[in-house]
C-alpha cells in the first residue's frame, strides 16, 4: 500500500490552475508535531490551498474501548493527548462517574484538581515552547522543557511514572498524596514564575516573533462557534468559554480563578493566552494544596466501585462485599444500561467521552470527543492567503496532538 | 454536570415548543442530560430550528453507535448529535436511529462547519452516509481500506491489513 | 560498501579507526510518531542531553543522518512512509525501534497497528518501555555504539551477515485477555 496520492481535484476548485506548485508537508517533517500531513497548493510562497490528511496515528483507541474494563482502559486514555496524559487520565474517569452516578471524596476531588492543573502547565509549556521551536526559538524551548522535567518529577513521586501515568481509578485515584509530593509542588510553586517571566521577556516583545505571529491565522469569534472550536484556541478568539467555571466539576468552584480571553484571534493571541493561562494554572494549585481536605481519596464500600482497604475487606461486611463483586470474574461495577456525556477543560479544548453503558463492566462505547481534531478542520481557513512560514506558526499556534487527533 | 434548577426549567420549556411541533419526539434525561429522539426524515427540520431560533450554536460532537450486540437495541446504528448554547452553557442530545440497508443521514454541514469531518470519521468507521456532504470520503484510513472498523461484527485485530506490506531486508535497502 | 578489502592488521586498525567516529557522531533521525516522541525530544533536552553522546544534532532529512530512532506506535497509513524514509537513508545506517509500540505493537494490538516494525524494517537495537524513561534511550544508544564499533567493518561485511537473517514470519496472533462479551463467547 503505497504512500496515497491525495485525490485533491474533487475539493480544490483551482485544480485546473497549472502554475500552482503542490508541496506535501509531511507527514515526516519536523515541524508537524509528529505525524500530520497537509498538501499545500502554492502561488509562489502564497498558500491558495491546504488540505490536510490525517490518520497517520490511527491506533483505534476507541475500539480497544469496548474490549478493556473501565479501570484497564485508563492506561490507554493516557496515550491519547500525550503531553498531559493525566488530564485524559480525569476525563476518563469523569464519564464513567457521571455513568455510574458516583460522588467522590473532597481529598479526592481536590488531588484531581492538582495534577488537572499541573497537567494543564506541561501541556501549555510544550505547546508554546514547540511553537517556539517551530519558529526559531531554540533557549525557549528548552527553558520550556527544564520546566517540564520539574513537573515530570512531581509526577514520578506521585503515581511512579513521569507521564503515562494512568493515576485514577473508578471512584478514586491510584494512591494517595504523600507529604513528599506536596514539597515538590510546593517548590513549583514557589520557582516556576520566574522561569515564565523570562521565556516572557524573550517572546512577548521579540520583534521577530511578533512579525511572524501577529495577524497571522486569523479566526473570527463566529467561525470559532460555527466550526466547534475550544479551549484556547477559542478563547483567544474572544470566546469566554470555559467548562470550568461554565459547568464547574471537581473542585473548581472552590477556586479563585480567571478565564483567560483574547479578541484578535491571530497566532499571537493563542500564545498569549496560554501563557497567562499557565500563571492562573499556578494560582490553582496553589490555592489547592493549601487547602488540602484530609480523608480518604476513594469512594466507601457503599458505591461498589473502588476496592477497599484490607482492614475494611476483612472486618467489616460491606468492605468483604465489595471486594468480590468488583474482584470475581463475572462480575463488576454497576453499570446501567444508558448513555451519557462528560467533558473538561482539558489544555487544548472541551475533552470529552460519550460513554454507552451495557450493564457489564467494559464499555459497549467509548467515543472520545478529540479537540485537536475538530481545531485541525480549521487549518485550510486559517492558512489560505499566508505564506509558506506561516504554515509552522499557525500549526505550532494550534496545538495538534496527532494520537488525539486520529485516536 | 448537574444542571442547575433554572437550566431544568430551561430545557423543560424548550421540550414542550419542541414537543408542540414535532409529535413523533421522544425525551428522555439522564444525570441531568436531555435526550431527545426523532426519526431521520425529521431531522434538520429539527436541528435548523434549534440552531437558529434555540440558539443551539456549537455542535459538540457528531458520533455513531453499533447496537448489534447491545441487549435493548431496537435499531442497528444510532446516531447521536452533542448540542451547545455558548452564552447559556445549556447542553442538549439528539438521537436518531437508522437501520441497513438505508444507511444514510442528511449532513448537517450547512448548519455547522464542524460537522464537516465528524462526518466524514462516521462514514469511515460505520459506512453511515451523508447527502449534501461537500466531500465525503475516509479521513482516518487509507483509502484502500474497505472495511469499517468500528462496527461490531469487524474484529479488533483486523483481517489481516496491517501486516499486508513488502519486507524490507538488509540488502535491499 | 562493495570494496573487497583483505584481513590484515592494517584494515582492522582502519575498521576501528572509523567504527570509533561512526559511533561518536551518530546523527539521530527521530522517527517521532507518538508518546516516545516526547520522551526523545526530553532526551534531547537540556536535562538528559543527548549531544554529549555524538548525536548532537536531530536532523530531520533523511540524507543527513545516520541513525533512525523510530519512536512510537507505526500505523498502517505510515508503514510505507517508514519504509521510503529507512530507503532514502544512506549507508551505514542503523535503526533503533524505541518503546513497546515500536518493537511489538505495544498496548494496541488492533487492526491498524503494525505489531512490531521488525516485520518490515531491519532493527539492529530494542529500547523497551512504554515510555522509555531518557535513560533507557541513553543506554540503548550506547549499548549501540558498543555494537558499532565491535562489529563494524569498513567492507560492510556485517550487514551482508544480517542478510541471512530470515525475516519475521507473522506469529500466531494471540487473543488478548478482554473481558468483553464476544470475546467471551468466542471462546
Amino acid at each position: 500500500m503505497p504512500l496515497t496520492p491525495l485525490d485533491t481535484p474533487r475539493v480544490s476548485p483551482l485544480a485546473g490552475e497549472d502554475y500552482l506548485w503542490t508541496l506535501n508537508f509531511g507527514p515526516q517533517h519536523p515541524a508537524t508535531h509528529t505525524t500530520l500531513r497537509i498538501v499545500i497548493k502554492l502561488d509562489g510562497e502564497r498558500v491558495v490551498d491546504a488540505q490536510p490528511d490525517i490518520g497517520y496515528l490511527h491506533s483505534g483507541f476507541e475500539k480497544i474501548g469496548e474490549h478493556l474494563d473501565y479501570n484497564q482502559y485508563v492506561t490507554v486514555t493516557d496515550r491519547m493527548n500525550y503531553v498531559s496524559p493525566i488530564a485524559n487520565n480525569v476525563a476518563w474517569h469523569q464519564a464513567v462517574e457521571t455513568l455510574l452516578g458516583i460522588e467522590l471524596t473532597p481529598r479526592c476531588r481536590y488531588i484531581r484538581v492538582i495534577v488537572a492543573e499541573l497537567a494543564r502547565i506541561s501541556d501549555h509549556l510544550l505547546s508554546v515552547g514547540a511553537m517556539g521551536l517551530d519558529v526559531g526559538a531554540f533557549t525557549f524551548f528548552l527553558y520550556a522543557f527544564y520546566q517540564r522535567e520539574r513537573i515530570y518529577d512531581i509526577f514520578e513521586a506521585l503515581c511512579g511514572a513521569r507521564f503515562t501515568n494512568s493515576y485514577t481509578r473508578v471512584g478514586g485515584l491510584m494512591h494517595d498524596m504523600t507529604p513528599l509530593v506536596v514539597e515538590k509542588i510546593r517548590a513549583f510553586v514557589r520557582e516556576f514564575p520566574a522561569t515564565l517571566h523570562d521565556m516572557e521577556r524573550l517572546l512577548n516583545r521579540n520583534r521577530i516573533f511578533v512579525d511572524r505571529t501577529r495577524g497571522v491565522g486569523v479566526l473570527t469569534r463566529e467561525d470559532a462557534i460555527h466550526r466547534s472550536v475550544s479551549g484556547p484556541v477559542a478563547r483567544a478568539s474572544g470566546v469566554p468559554r470555559d467548562l470550568r467555571k461554565d459547568e464547574p466539576y471537581l473542585a473548581y468552584a472552590d477556586f479563585d480563578f480567571q478565564v483567560c480571553c483574547a479578541a484578535a484571534g491571530d497566532c499571537f493571541a493563542r500564545y498569549y493566552v496560554r501563557m497567562a493561562e499557565m500563571r492562573e494554572s499556578l494560582r490553582i494549585v496553589a490555592q489547592a494544596v493549601e487547602h488540602l481536605p484530609a480523608g480518604p481519596i476513594n469512594v466507601g464500600p457503599e458505591e461498589r466501585a473502588a476496592l477497599p482497604g484490607k482492614s475494611a475487606v476483612y472486618q467489616t461486611i460491606e468492605g468483604t462485599i465489595t471486594h468480590f463483586e468488583l474482584v470475581m470474574a463475572n462480575r463488576g461495577f454497576v453499570v446501567p444500561c444508558e448513555e451519557a456525556y462528560a467533558a473538561v477543560e482539558a489544555p487544548n479544548g472541551e475533552l470529552g467521552f460519550y460513554l454507552v453503558g451495557d450493564g457489564s463492566n467494559v464499555a459497549y462505547r467509548a467515543r472520545c470527543r478529540p479537540p485537536s481534531f475538530l481545531h485541525f478542520a480549521l487549518f485550510p481557513h486559517l492558512i489560505r492567503g499566508h505564506t509558506l512560514s506561516d504554515v509552522v506558526a499557525v500549526l505550532g499556534s494550534l496545538n495538534i496532538i496527532a494520537a488525539e487527533l486520529d485516536r | 454536570m448537574q444542571a442547575g434548577s433554572a437550566m431544568n426549567e430551561g430545557s423543560d420549556i424548550l421540550l414542550r415548543q419542541l414537543g408542540a411541533q414535532f409529535p413523533r419526539l421522544s425525551t428522555s434525561a439522564f444525570r441531568g442530560q436531555t435526550r431527545i429522539v426523532v426519526p431521520r426524515d425529521e431531522l434538520l427540520e429539527l436541528l435548523r430550528p434549534l440552531k437558529e431560533r434555540f440558539g443551539f450554536d456549537m455542535l459538540v460532537d457528531l458520533t455513531c453507535v453499533d447496537y448489534l450486540h447491545h441487549r435493548d437495541a431496537t435499531d442497528r446504528f444510532g446516531l447521536v448529535y452533542l448540542l451547545v448554547q455558548t452564552e447559556s452553557g445549556r447542553r442538549l442530545t439528539v438521537r436518531v436511529y437508522v437501520n441497513e440497508p438505508d444507511l444514510s443521514v442528511p449532513s448537517v454541514v450547512s448548519l455547522w462547519e464542524g460537522a464537516n469531518w465528524l462526518e466524514r470519521e462516521v462514514w469511515d468507521m460505520f459506512g453511515i452516509r451523508f447527502p449534501g456532504h461537500p466531500d465525503l470520503r475516509r479521513i482516518l484510513l487509507p483509502e484502500q481500506f474497505t472495511a469499517h472498523p468500528l462496527r461490531k461484527d469487524y474484529p479488533l485485530q483486523g483481517r489481516g491489513e496491517r501486516h499486508n506490506f513488502p519486507v524490507l531486508t538488509r540488502s535491499q535497502a | 560498501m562493495a570494496v573487497d578489502l583483505p584481513d590484515n592488521v592494517l584494515i582492522s586498525n582502519l575498521d576501528a579507526l572509523a567504527n570509533w567516529c561512526r559511533k561518536n557522531s551518530l546523527w539521530p533521525m527521530p522517527f517521532a510518531t507518538a508518546c516516545c516522541g516526547i520522551e526523545l525530544m526530553a532526551t534531547g533536552a537540556s536535562r538528559h542531553d543527548l549531544a554529549r553522546f555524538g548525536a548532537e544534532v536531530f536532523r530531520f532529512s533523511p540524507r543527513q543522518c545516520d541513525l533512525m530512532i523510530v519512536a512510537g506506535r507505526v500505523v498502517m497509513k505510515m508503514l510505507p512512509v517508514l519504509q521510503r524514509i529507512w530507503q532514502q537513508m544512506h549507508e551505514p545506517k542503523w535503526c533503533i525501534s524505541m518503546g513497546a509500540c515500536a518493537s511489538t505493537g505495544g498496548v494496541f494490538d488492533t487492526y491498524c497497528v503494525v505489531q512490531g516494525i521488525d516485520r518490515f524494517v531491519p532493527v539492529d537495537m530494542y529500547v523497551p518501555g512504554c515510555p522509555p524513561r531518557p535513560e533507557q534511550l541513553i543506554q540503548g544508544i550506547l549499548d549501540l555504539q558498543e555494537m558499532i564499533q565491535r562489529q563494524g567493518t569498513v567492507a560492510g561485511e556485517e550487514f551482508a551477515a544480517r542478510d541471512r537473517q530470515q525475516p519475521k514470519r507473522a506469529l500466531r496472533e494471540l487473543p488478548i485477555l478482554g473481558q468483553s462479551p464476544e470475546l467471551r463467547r468466542a471462546r
